[in-house]
């Protein structure tokens, strides 16, 4: 929940943006992040992000539920009120199948959607900050990290001589998350625009 | 990379008209910015008017009972079974384009998935009513739910398939909308960050659950709709299954069969393209759509329902087969009561028969599936089929049971059975009606995702794979040295 400096680029083609995204890493800035409309297949490789593992905790969640739809019948069948309904077994596989399923579906999807919202710190009612408000409309906007060591003069000229359209710097705390607070880096003041180019 | 973009030149464009990233975001979104057309008020009223008049008609079931409805001993299950099938048939076409379609890879679902989706959740929210209400003391319908009570605790019957059913629907109701919204959340961001009014960029901004479009959200975001996509196939396929089960697995002659599921799930995709096509043939037009929702999906729509109305017809015939070849007196009796139009509900299955079976092979036509006025009839006449198919299978299996005796009553639902579905029409296009005014009726991040490979003015540029040599293509991507 750290405060701080960056420089925001804005592209307008993806055509132009994949390669800036190689050039600033090669040359060593750090990319905050890359804001875009819609997703851009690719770039969080050519970001060197690591594969989501989404998928993983929506498999755990699946099983969840079909280990609590399986004991829990079970449980109610056999144990807590076993009923003879015609001799039939108290633990019919074959009937306990559709609800199991829903179960595995519903526990999965649910569990998968709170996940999803709760790494991306997405609710009603949270506020962040938005670099440029046509990151939503038709900019890929590329956000550099400024460090201690950074001049910020070179970062601009370097975005420009990417193809970056629009550039300036911002201070803000973006990017926050739940129990994470960065001591080390030094706190600017919140919510400026600073130097325009 | 490159293989990925690759797209025939014989594929008709999905966007036409020369579009930019900011046009897309333009044309879809400024409906939501505009004040409602007169048309629209008109419609929504009228959609109100229905409403109104099925909360009604739930009032009187409530108030005085199931007499209220013209059910009996003999016919247990009339409107009110047929109209939950009906509706929750209809969903099914949502989920197909939503998600199976995704998982095949059709680009063409992006200009309709949203409507789409939401067309089921709307349907299944009037499915729901249906079983609800017939339970008769309707404050006592939290008996389905398996909670530790005081009467006993007595639980719920696992093995039931109308218990089923109550996970199955509410299950897919849950699915579908988290579908539905995950996929809204980064539209809505874009409505937000264009909004000039303030209540409209605090509505929407709290909407949009503060959505940035983080490339790493975006891989999220990417990796939730597929797994959701995933998860929601069999899911859609297991709903109209449980719901076919709720027939299938009774003794009554021509409930009792085995090619119910598939026979289910293919009508309930045939009824649902059809209500897609009412909806949007509609919307395209008084939204200036268009571009988005073209011929080429139409045309695609309606070979859908010629595929899905011929296996549907096929069920048909099967099961006339069976009931000969089983030679089981019963079931030959019951299917007599449906093909035979001297009883009294004959007449019921040839209008079925003809609306599902005969009138979707028009379809076979290239120029009847691009006319917009005969799609748009057909759709109709399609649900009206598929309503009848319901119908006929319920009412004309129980309506002359084992006691001739019993027989001489002819089923025909009251007013307040008629005004309980033509209510849940109201709720449906009240609901459709608020969506189309304050949600982007199309997903215009998707339609910016596939616009430079399937928009018209971008498909030229696309050729270079066809312009390659052999060798050359072979080397760039398949990989084969």
């Amino acid at each position: 929940m750290a405060i701080k400096k960056f420089v925001v680029g804005c592209f307008d083609d993806e055509k132009v943006l994949f390669p800036a995204v190689k050039k600033v890493r090669k040359s060593g800035y750090k990319i905050h992040d890359v804001y875009t409309p819609f997703p851009i297949h690719g770039l969080d490789q050519a970001m060197g992000l690591r594969d989501t593992s989404l998928h993983t905790a929506g498999f755990i969640y699946g099983i969840t539920g079909t280990t609590t739809a399986l004991s829990f019948m079970g449980w109610v069948f056999k144990t807590d009120w076993p009923l003879n309904i015609g001799g039939k077994p108290n633990f019919p596989l074959p009937a306990f199948i559709p609800i199991t399923f829903e179960l595995t579906v519903l526990f999965s999807a649910v569990g998968m959607v709170l996940t999803f919202c709760y790494l991306c710190q997405l609710a009603p009612f949270v506020k962040k900050h938005h670099f440029h408000a046509r990151a939503t409309d038709d900019l890929f906007v590329m956000v550099l990290e400024c460090g201690p060591k950074t001049n910020e003069e070179d970062a601009k000229a370097f975005l420009a001589s990417v193809g970056a359209k629009e550039i300036n710097v911002q201070v803000a705390e973006a990017d926050w998350w739940l129990g994470r607070y960065d001591k080390e880096e030094k706190l600017f003041e919140a919510g400026k625009t600073v130097a325009h180019s | 990379m490159a293989s990925l973009r690759y797209e025939s030149q014989t594929r008709e464009p999905l966007v036409t008209g020369s579009k930019t990233y900011h046009q897309v975001t333009e044309d879809i979104i400024r409906p939501i910015e505009t004040k409602p057309s007169t048309l629209w008020k008109v419609g929504f009223t009228i959609s109100v008017i229905f409403l109104l008049f099925g909360v009604y008609s739930v009032y009187r079931e409530v108030a005085y009972g199931i007499g209220e409805w013209n059910l009996n001993k003999t016919i247990g299950w009339g409107w009110d079974i047929t109209n939950f099938v009906w509706w929750v048939g209809i969903g099914h076409a949502g989920t197909l384009i939503s998600a199976i379609l995704l998982l095949f890879r059709q680009g063409w679902r992006t200009g309709v998935n949203r409507a789409a989706e939401a067309m089921t959740i709307f349907a299944v929210m009037c499915a729901g009513q249906f079983p609800i209400f017939h339970m008769g003391r309707v404050w006592m319908a939290f008996f389905v739910l398996p909670y530790p009570n005081s009467r006993g605790p007595l639980w719920v019957n696992f093995n039931s398939p109308l218990l089923w059913d109550v996970f199955a629907i509410s299950t897919y109701f849950t699915v579908s909308l988290l579908f539905w919204y995950s996929g809204l959340i980064p539209d809505l961001a874009t409505v937000r960050d264009r909004a000039k009014v303030k209540w409209r960029k605090h509505m929407y901004g709290v909407l949009a659950f503060g959505w940035t479009g983080s490339t790493k959200h975006w891989q999220r975001h990417e990796a939730l709709s597929l797994v959701l996509a995933g998860l929601s196939t069999p899911l859609v396929l297991s709903v109209h299954t449980i719901v076919s089960f709720d027939f299938a697995t009774s003794v009554i002659p021509g409930w009792h069969t085995t090619i119910f599921p598939p026979y289910f799930v293919a009508g309930a995709i045939f009824s649902g393209f059809a209500m897609v096509q009412t909806l949007l043939i509609i919307t395209r037009k008084v939204l200036d759509l268009e571009d988005y929702i073209t011929m080429e999906h139409i045309e695609v729509m309606n070979k859908v329902i010629v595929l899905t109305g011929s296996i549907v017809g096929i069920a048909y015939i099967t099961e006339l087969f069976i009931s000969w070849y089983g030679q089981n007196t019963y079931e030959i009796a019951a299917f007599r009561n449906r093909w035979d139009l001297s009883t009294p509900y004959g007449w019921a299955y040839w209008l079925m028969m003809s609306c599902n079976v005969i009138a979707p092979q028009f379809f076979w036509f290239r120029k009847l599936r691009r006319n917009l006025l005969f799609t748009f009839f057909m759709s109709i006449i399609v649900n009206v089929g598929m309503w009848f198919e319901r119908f006929v299978i319920i009412v004309t299996s129980i309506y002359r049971d084992y006691i001739p005796s019993s027989w001489s009553t002819y089923y025909a639902p009251t007013v307040w059975e008629v005004g309980f579905y033509m209510g849940t029409f109201g709720l449906f296009f009240t609901c459709f009606f608020l969506f189309s005014k304050y949600f982007p009726v199309i997903a215009v991040a998707e339609i910016k995702h596939i616009l430079k490979k399937n928009g018209e003015s971008y498909k030229a540029d696309m050729g270079e794979e066809e312009k390659s040599t052999v060798e050359h293509f072979a080397h760039e991507h398949a990989h084969a040295h």
